[in-house]
């Protein structure tokens, strides 16, 4: 069998299939209705929660092309924006991500977007209020956002330091979709569809998640993820052992600490 | 007769009186052992013949001794166990003479009891701190883990033997422990002490104090059925444990059928005991023992706090949704009896929650979502009686809110006395060089406030070093981070025009084009922080205190100018349960007139237990965020107690592992001592570049920052 791959830029990219997604509240229609009314969104929750999912379902939805953009502490504005690049001889201006994303009408998702530098989130800021521009300073152009344009942000509360905290001059611009972890039965249907493994087994998995979720400021710093549950499940499904699975996927995942390790992994082995 | 066949007990009796001729008597001889020793191999035989006769050329007496406990010896333990219980009451006897030696041989079994454990045994402190975490995964109310001979619980702690050696090996031993721990754990998630029911029919007579024990029988019986319904993995260890410990079962599972089916509580096993009375119970090797008043005590005291936890709560939602705190009008009242109209619970159906029920919270007719430490306090108000009685179910007037208050001052500052509780205190583990392992929790180290004292002496240290201090200020203005704008770069904000023109002229002449053309602006950010830890041991007395203190005010000036973050604690302490930290100046408190008159307050103490401190400020120091994480201890000599144990090579040895636990923390350490035989196990403990010794004390405070301004440029 040949694959034939595709090459495309993302803001060409546009989503066929629906991505699976299972609401946990109303975040969908709140999207939908700040997305009609050129607001950006700020998702707020834990790691591993489904916000990289919801996005690419709400841009299937949307029929929007979707530029993630993860943010790290080296992302600087030009980035973002763009730079001068020398090619052949000459000098040539380079759009980035986001002046991408404004260009093609598309929707831009800046992940973890406290970990870019200060200045970074300043530039974002025209772009997330009533303006909707992109300045590109080194151009001396606005770039003026199209009526589907749509700016998004992920921001973790649980675990970054108050250096990093994200500005009030950042955070009232959006509109705030709040995300956690799905309740037992939900999740349990998540982790089901996700991996195909038996509901008997992805019970116990959610259980031995809300045991970790339990040791969240006790030891650790965040509890398992669905992300993670979803991961153990695949492995169990490809033949490896429950516990064998929780302590690969789950455990060495969660921690280093030696002590807490092998408590999770005793979670795991009263389980199964 | 083949070599390796036994000997009788006549052939053993004359090969024993041949090394105990001076020791047998009329009234003594050597019969009774040789008979015991023919029942075993001729290896065995030999090996006591043999060391009969070396311990004899010492004293026949315990040679004597030796050889009449010896073959119970091997009863109990293998021939090397026994080999090392005659070396040990030889050592005795070479260090404490000849009666100590004779009741070590004469308490074989305790040896080989203590053998055995130290061999095969689990300790707990060697593992409450995976079993605390076990535990609070489970479910419900964390519980502590605390050592006591009887497992039992108190529902806010499970305790457990200090050491475990039923079983032959340290992992059969931790399931052991874990199953244990699992049995109380099981009392407070199951509901043993729920609804006071338990207590109740004691306090009532309806259960008799003989029957606490059938009742257990039974009680356990219940556990183990929900453990097995919900922990299929814990069934498993639980029941195999039984089976090796305890037996087989003889015939009680059907006598107990209906306690074993889900949605029986506690009630159920009451009325069993009255049917079961008088039965011989059941062995159970993790079941342990109920301690009703334990429960008692910590129930009444928990209850109380926690229902006007609460009720404050409550008045707190009732502001949230009034706009107005409840019952202004009436500072002194406790309960304000008009909100329980407003007030009601909800229950649902909720297979995840013990009792199948879960309780919401409502305010006038509408369910709330109370803050996540209200909703900790609710579980734990239903995990003890099953749901929140409705008498809970009234707003905390102002008057319990004050009185809340005036409770939670009292309390910190007991916790700065270190007298209340063990809050506030910090327990570290200590490394044991000998054993090369933790004890764990072993040093109980609190922060005590430095008295600020008479800030002239900062004057004063300003003026002696008027010129010192301007110059190690120029050098260390030297260092501080600028903006600097990086050339020909292959990334950057701009096109660094000159690189451009250059690399024209270059394609123009036929060469490659470099990629180097932008120019990108680059912040120096020094990004250091500093735990500065001077030693306040009695030693440093006078003129080294003194020095101590210019060099911290002299090195202090030279930060501030620089902008690294810094803090200074003073450490010292006396004995493993008093150690102390002295904040001078905290990370997050400024460098101020106060701060400078702590330093001036900094006075000699008591000990120097060195690793205990090094832990406590690393850890404070780790939590900085910081690409430079600096430890710089000022010291006058070798980590030292008063316990001896802490001298010498144990002390250094802890330091050394503290040090090597903060570098995996991403923390360089530094010494500066004026021990002048410093050079001699500074090396081993902090590394052979990371120290520094100053013979000449008075030129500690020009070194201190000499050294800081080499170490960070
Ligand atoms: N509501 C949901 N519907 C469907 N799948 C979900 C949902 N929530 C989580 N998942 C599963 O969890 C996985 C992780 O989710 P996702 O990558 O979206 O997390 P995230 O919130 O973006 O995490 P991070 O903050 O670490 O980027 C998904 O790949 C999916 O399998
Ligand atoms: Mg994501």
């Amino acid at each position: 069998m040949q694959h034939v791959l595709r090459v495309l830029k993302p803001e060409d990219y546009f989503i066929e299939d629906e991505p699976y997604y299972e609401p946990v509240g109303d975040e969908i229609p709140v999207f939908e209705a700040a997305y009609r009314n050129s607001l950006p969104i700020l998702l707020k929750g834990p790691t591993g929660c489904g916000k990289t999912r919801f996005m690419e379902h709400m841009a299937w939805r949307l029929h929007r092309p979707l530029i993630t953009v993860s943010c790290h502490d080296d992302l600087t504005s030009s980035d973002l924006v763009g730079r001068f690049l020398v090619k052949g001889g000459e000098t040539i201006w380079v759009d980035g991500p986001l002046a991408r994303a404004v260009r093609a009408g598309g929707i831009c998702y800046l992940d973890e977007v406290v970990e870019a530098r200060k200045d970074t989130t300043v530039v974002i800021h025209p772009l997330a209020d009533d303006r909707r521009v992109l300045p590109m300073e080194k151009l001396g152009e606005l770039l003026e956002a199209p009526d589907t344009f749509c700016l998004a942000i992920s921001y973790n509360p649980g675990y970054q330091s108050v250096l990093k905290d994200l500005k009030q001059s950042t955070r009232q611009r959006f509109v705030a979709l709040e995300f956690d972890y799905p309740g037992s039965a939900l999740e349990q249907k998540i982790v089901e569809k996700e991996s195909g493994i038996a509901s008997a087994l992805a019970r116990q998995l959610v259980k031995f998640a809300h045991m970790t979720r339990n040791l969240k400021g006790q030891g650790l710093d965040e509890g398992a993820s669905t992300r993670l549950l979803v991961h153990a499940a695949k492995l169990m499904v490809s033949g490896v052992a429950p516990v064998v699975a929780c302590r690969s996927a789950i455990a060495q995942a969660l921690t280093d600490d030696p002590d807490m390790l092998a408590a999770v992994n005793e979670l795991g082995a009263s389980l199964f | 007769m083949k070599l390796d066949a036994a000997l009788s007990a006549d052939a053993l009796e004359e090969l024993m009186e041949a090394y105990l001729d001076a020791a047998l008597s009329s009234r003594r001889d050597a019969s009774q052992p040789a008979r015991d020793l023919a029942a075993f191999g001729r290896r065995g035989q030999q090996f006591v013949l043999h060391w009969g006769a070396v311990i004899a050329k010492d004293n026949a007496e315990l040679a004597y001794q030796f050889t009449a406990f010896a073959p119970r010896a091997m009863r109990l333990m293998d021939l090397d166990a026994v080999e090392s219980w005659l070396l040990y009451a030889m050592d005795l006897y070479d260090k404490k003479g000849q009666i100590p030696a004779i009741r070590a041989f004469q308490q074989v079994a305790d040896f080989a009891a203590n053998m055995q454990e130290r061999l095969a045994g689990m300790a707990l402190e060697d593992c409450s701190a995976v079993l605390e975490r076990f535990v609070c995964g489970l479910n419900g109310r964390p519980l502590k883990i605390a050592p006591a001979d009887i497992p039992y619980t108190d529902t806010e702690s499970v305790f457990l033997p200090p050491i475990l050696g039923r079983l032959p090996d340290k992992e059969a031993n931790f399931r052991l422990y874990k199953a244990m721990a699992v049995h109380q754990w099981a009392q407070n998630w199951y509901g043993t002490w729920r609804a006071g029911l338990l207590l109740e029919a004691l306090d009532s007579g309806r259960l008799a104090p003989r029957d606490l024990a059938i009742f257990h029988v039974l009680e356990t019986f219940r556990l183990d059925a929900c453990i097995a319904r919900d922990y299929p993995g814990l069934r498993r260890d639980m029941t195999a444990l039984r089976l090796e410990l305890d037996g087989e079962d003889s015939g009680w599972r059907s006598a107990v059928d209906r306690l074993t089916e889900p949605g029986s509580d506690v009630r159920e096993t009451l009325r069993l005991v009255e049917a079961l009375r008088g039965r011989p119970p059941r062995p159970c090797c993790y079941r342990g023992e109920l301690q009703p008043d334990a429960v008692r005590t910590r129930l009444a005291i928990r209850s109380a706090l926690e229902q006007d936890r609460f009720r404050i709560a409550l008045a707190k939602m009732l502001e949230d949704q009034d706009g107005a705190p409840p019952g202004e009008d009436r500072p002194e009242a406790e309960t304000l009896p008009e909100t329980r109209d407003r007030l009601a619970t909800r229950r649902h159906e909720d297979p995840d929650s013990p009792n199948g029920v879960r309780f919401d919270l409502m305010l006038d007719g509408k369910p709330v979502a109370p803050p996540e430490d209200v909703i900790s306090t609710m579980e734990s108000i239903i995990q003890d009686h099953g749901e929140i009685p409705p008498e809970y179910l009234v707003a905390a007037g102002p008057g319990l809110y004050k009185r809340g208050l005036g409770d939670d001052e009292r309390a910190a500052e007991s916790v700065w006395a270190g007298t209340y509780h063990e809050d506030g205190a910090f327990p570290y583990d200590e490394w044991d060089h000998s054993r090369q392992h933790h004890r764990k929790g072993w040093c109980i180290l609190r922060e005590h406030p430095v008295p600020p004292s008479d800030p002239d002496f900062y004057y004063q240290t300003l003026r002696k070093y008027g010129g010192l201090i301007k110059s190690i200020r120029r050098t260390f203005e030297v260092l501080r981070g600028e903006d600097r704008l990086l050339k020909r770069q292959s990334d950057g904000e701009d096109v660094d025009i000159d690189a451009l023109v250059d690399a024209y002229a270059d394609v123009h002449a036929g060469l490659e084009m470099t990629d180097r053309l932008f120019t990108r602006m680059h912040k120096d950010e020094r990004n250091i922080a500093v735990m500065l830890m001077v030693d306040m041991s009695g030693s440093t007395k006078g003129w080294i205190n003194q020095a101590e203190r210019e060099a911290l005010i002299l090195l202090a000036e030279a930060l501030d100018t620089l902008g690294d973050r810094f803090a200074i604690y003073g450490f010292s302490g006396w004995t493993r349960k008093r150690c102390e930290a002295y904040p001078v100046k905290t990370f997050a408190q400024a460098y101020d007139e106060d701060a400078k008159a702590r330093i001036c307050g900094i006075a000699p103490r008591d000990y120097t237990r060195m690793g205990v401190a090094i832990r406590h400020l690393s850890h404070l120091l780790a939590e900085q965020e910081a690409r430079v994480k600096l430890l710089i201890t000022l010291s006058d000599g070798k980590p030292d107690d008063y316990d001896h144990q802490y001298r010498g090579e144990y002390g250094i040895e802890d330091t050394r592992q503290a040090l090597f636990e903060a570098r995996l923390n991403g923390i360089h350490a530094f010494c500066i001592t004026i021990d002048e035989t410093g050079a001699d196990y500074l090396p081993h403990m902090y590394g052979p570049a990371n120290y520094a010794v100053i013979c000449d004390v008075s030129k500690l405070p020009l070194k201190v920052s000499d050294i800081y301004r080499k170490l960070t440029s």
